[in-house]
């Protein structure tokens, strides 16, 4: 497990300069190859789980979950804190993969908007802890901090009429006084 | 180690109190302390991870790592619970304990509280019972916490509380939009509305400045230091005196007893992992209810087979919490002005006097509104995912009102804390296992409460409302948590005596929410505190008549 890690951080720092690009690199089609930009997940990993959180938050006026940044996030968990995960994670979207050569013949990425959206059901239908799991961190990533890796530049906070920066108070203190303004 | 007066186990809101009215008294203390001591620098503002929103893990301990708990389910399964887990019942591990990351209300009980058996009779299958000591005696200790501690608000508007010889010290923070919503609605409808008492500066006080009105505070450490804990109160004080050392990354094992049934002091594991002894004249256990009752479990001997405390097996039950019940609003005009610390109105109409309800409990509107606590308050029909989620995000995150309040829970023995028969901490001692549940009572008077809720949001103007009233499986303790070393006279129904002394032995004492007979309907930090300095008085006294040395 160690030397994994260890494998994945030299990786990662490898990238680090591609960081901001990378990101998005699932949304628009270019793809850094096998064990690339991502410190867990595998490409292929990566776009299925795309296609998935898309559907959780799909695009509108604003930004879908992986053009916010949502695969950053959960790929920055599943070496951190949401380690205990990674298992569901491999089997889930190996799971997703399946129903979608099953239903359509073809890998997930490759289906058409409402074809992803049945997939999506079908994954929520057949593997529920999974789903909620995935749907959990896709809102986390997406409405969450920055900080993070996802809800890049606070996009689902300027969605939602918040303040940028982000809600810290400070507009209502002054702090050279030491008290409310 | 030199052999010191007194050890206190917790720097938390109580061990805070006592090694404060301890060291004041002349007292020499060892205050042990197994988290960090953190300061208003610490103030992470991180939405995911901090003290209530603990999906990336708790800000201020414990740590996921090496700290598991095990719960029962209905069914009597054993399942694993990490800290940063609902189920853990989490409250913190860290210098100033909760005190460091609350949202800060500082409540008063009323005096019903503390005669709940008097008052409405034990519903069959409860453990529900009287305090040992009333409203009256308490007082003057709510009042010292007031002051010491430092709490902003003003209970003119409500006819419900006890009688008070001295108003609070601190004016209330003014209103926000919320409040002025939600104010003139309550009146309609005939209730009492008031600013809630919170252990937050309104203005300058004790040298620190007042609240910044951010709406990072409940579970956050405060990032200019307007919130008042034991951490930046009573704790510094306690160390100016020269008499207090606190240790902090250190785990009490045991409290170590002699042949004679008196304890020597407890053994602890150092911040390297090695074991260490403290010997005392006295120890003071405020680990906060689970642990408290688990280190009691854990202090076996020859004379105490079942652990400290524990000769009639009553360590560890009566848990207890709240039952948070309530309703969210939606509205057609922006009720969200980002001015914190959001909670800013309650009524205490309801907290006792509905006929058929075994009590009641306060409501007020809710702490922080950040856009990860709105993704799973949505109205009813939303779909949980999909366009229709992020429209509804937009829709309704500054249109919302959530009003909310704890439920008095009807207690129960078989709610306990006992401790796991195989699962051991990273220290290898045996972590506390949570079963049962509090009496089915509490739950019918959850719903009632809701709906009050409810009906307070329509009148304020709410196109739509949903309820919450669940009925949870397990006790909800978490950060409430109290009743596990209960408070009585009779040896064989409580742990404690009305001077938090154990029964079975004469120089230990539990003074934190565990001796809580019951919890009332308000947020517990202030009687947390306010039993610190009733048990810190007789405790000195006891001293100093030569009582307690050995």
């Amino acid at each position: 497990m160690g030397s994994i890690e260890t494998d994945t951080l030299l990786t990662r720092r490898r990238f680090v300069a591609a960081g901001a690009l990378g990101g998005v690199a699932v949304a628009i089609g270019c793809h850094a190859g096998k064990r690339g930009f991502w410190e867990f997940l595998n490409e292929d990993q990566a776009r299925t789980l795309a296609a998935v959180c898309d559907q959780i938050i799909p695009a509108d006026e604003f930004p879908s979950a992986s053009q916010a940044g949502v695969l950053s996030y959960i790929d920055r968990q599943l070496v951190r804190h949401y380690r205990r995960h990674r298992d569901a994670y491999k089997r889930g979207l190996e799971q997703a993969q399946q129903l979608s050569r099953k239903r359509f013949g073809q890998d997930m990425t490759a289906l058409a908007q409402t074809q992803q959206f049945e997939i999506a059901c079908d994954l929520e239908r057949q593997n529920r802890p999974f789903f909620e799991l995935v749907r959990n961190h896709t809102l986390e990533g997406y409405y969450g901090s920055p900080r993070h890796g996802g809800n890049r530049d606070a996009q689902s906070w300027r969605m939602l009429g918040l303040d940028e920066p982000p809600i810290r108070g400070r507009a209502q203190y002054d702090l050279t006084k030491g008290s409310p303004s | 180690m030199n052999r010191v007066n007194a050890v206190v186990v917790g720097a938390g809101a109580a061990g805070g109190i006592l090694a404060k009215e301890l060291a004041v008294a002349g007292l020499s203390v060892v205050l042990l302390e197994r988290g960090k001591w953190f300061t208003a620098n610490d103030c992470r503002k991180d939405d995911l991870r901090n003290q209530r929103t603990t999906v990336l893990g708790n800000a201020f301990g414990p740590e996921d790592e090496g700290n598991p708990r095990v719960w029962l389910d209905e069914n009597g399964s054993p399942h694993i619970a990490l800290p940063s887990e609902g189920a853990y019942q989490n409250n913190a591990a860290c210098v100033g304990g909760g005190t460091l990351s609350y949202g800060a209300q500082a409540w008063r009980y009323m005096p019903q509280d503390f005669r709940m058996r008097s008052t409405y009779g034990a519903p069959v299958g409860s453990s529900l019972e009287d305090w040992p000591i009333s409203y009256d005696d308490l007082e003057p200790f709510y009042e010292k916490a007031e002051y010491e501690i430092g709490i902003s608000g003003d209970y003119g508007g409500t006819p419900f509380h006890g009688p008070r010889r001295r108003s609070l010290p601190m004016p209330p923070l003014p209103p926000n939009r919320e409040f002025t919503i939600l104010e003139p609605a309550a009146r309609r409808l005939g209730l009492h509305p008031f600013p809630i008492p919170m252990a937050r500066n309104s203005i300058p006080y004790n040298g620190r400045g007042p609240c910044m009105r951010c709406r990072w505070c409940c579970g956050f450490a405060c990032e200019v230091d307007a919130k008042n804990g034991s951490q930046n109160t009573v704790i510094p004080v306690a160390l100016n005196t020269g008499n207090c050392e606190l240790r902090t990354g250190c785990m009490v094992k045991e409290i170590l007893t002699d042949d004679r049934g008196r304890a020597l002091g407890v053994s602890y594991f150092d911040p390297d992992g090695h074991l260490q002894q403290q010997l005392s004249d006295l120890v003071v256990v405020s680990a906060c209810a689970i642990e408290s009752a688990r280190l009691l479990l854990n202090s076996k001997s020859r004379l105490f087979p079942q652990g400290l405390g524990n000769r009639y097996d009553q360590v560890g039950r009566n848990l207890q919490g709240h039952h948070y019940t309530g309703a969210i609003g939606y509205f057609d005009f922006e009720t969200y002005d980002d001015v914190g610390p959001g909670a800013s109105i309650a009524i205490s109409d309801y907290n006792h006097g509905t006929p058929g309800l075994y009590g009641g409990g306060m409501l007020a509107n809710e702490f922080i509104r950040l856009p990860i606590h709105m993704i799973d308050r949505l109205p009813a029909n939303t779909p949980r995912w999909g366009l229709g989620h992020k429209q509804a995000m937009r829709a309704w995150h500054k249109r919302s009102i959530v009003i909310i309040g704890p439920t008095q829970q009807i207690p129960s023995e078989n709610a306990r804390v006992t401790l796991d028969p195989s699962v051991k901490d990273k220290w290898g001692l045996p972590v506390a296992r949570l079963s049962g549940n509090v009496h089915p009572h509490t739950f019918e008077i959850g719903e009632v409460q809701a709906k009050r809720a409810e009906a307070w949001l329509k009148e304020a103007g709410a196109i739509h409302t949903s309820v919450t009233a669940g009925k949870p499986q397990s006790v909800s303790a978490g950060q409430h948590q109290a009743g596990t070393c209960r408070m009585g006279s009779d040896p064989r129904a409580s742990v404690v005596n009305r001077e938090c002394r154990l029964h079975d032995v004469n120089n230990v004492f539990v003074i934190d929410s565990s001796v809580h007979v019951t919890n009332g309907g308000f947020n517990p930090a202030l009687t947390i505190m306010a039993i610190a300095y009733f048990a810190s008085q007789s405790l000195v006294a006891n001293w100093k008549a030569g009582g307690l040395r050995s």
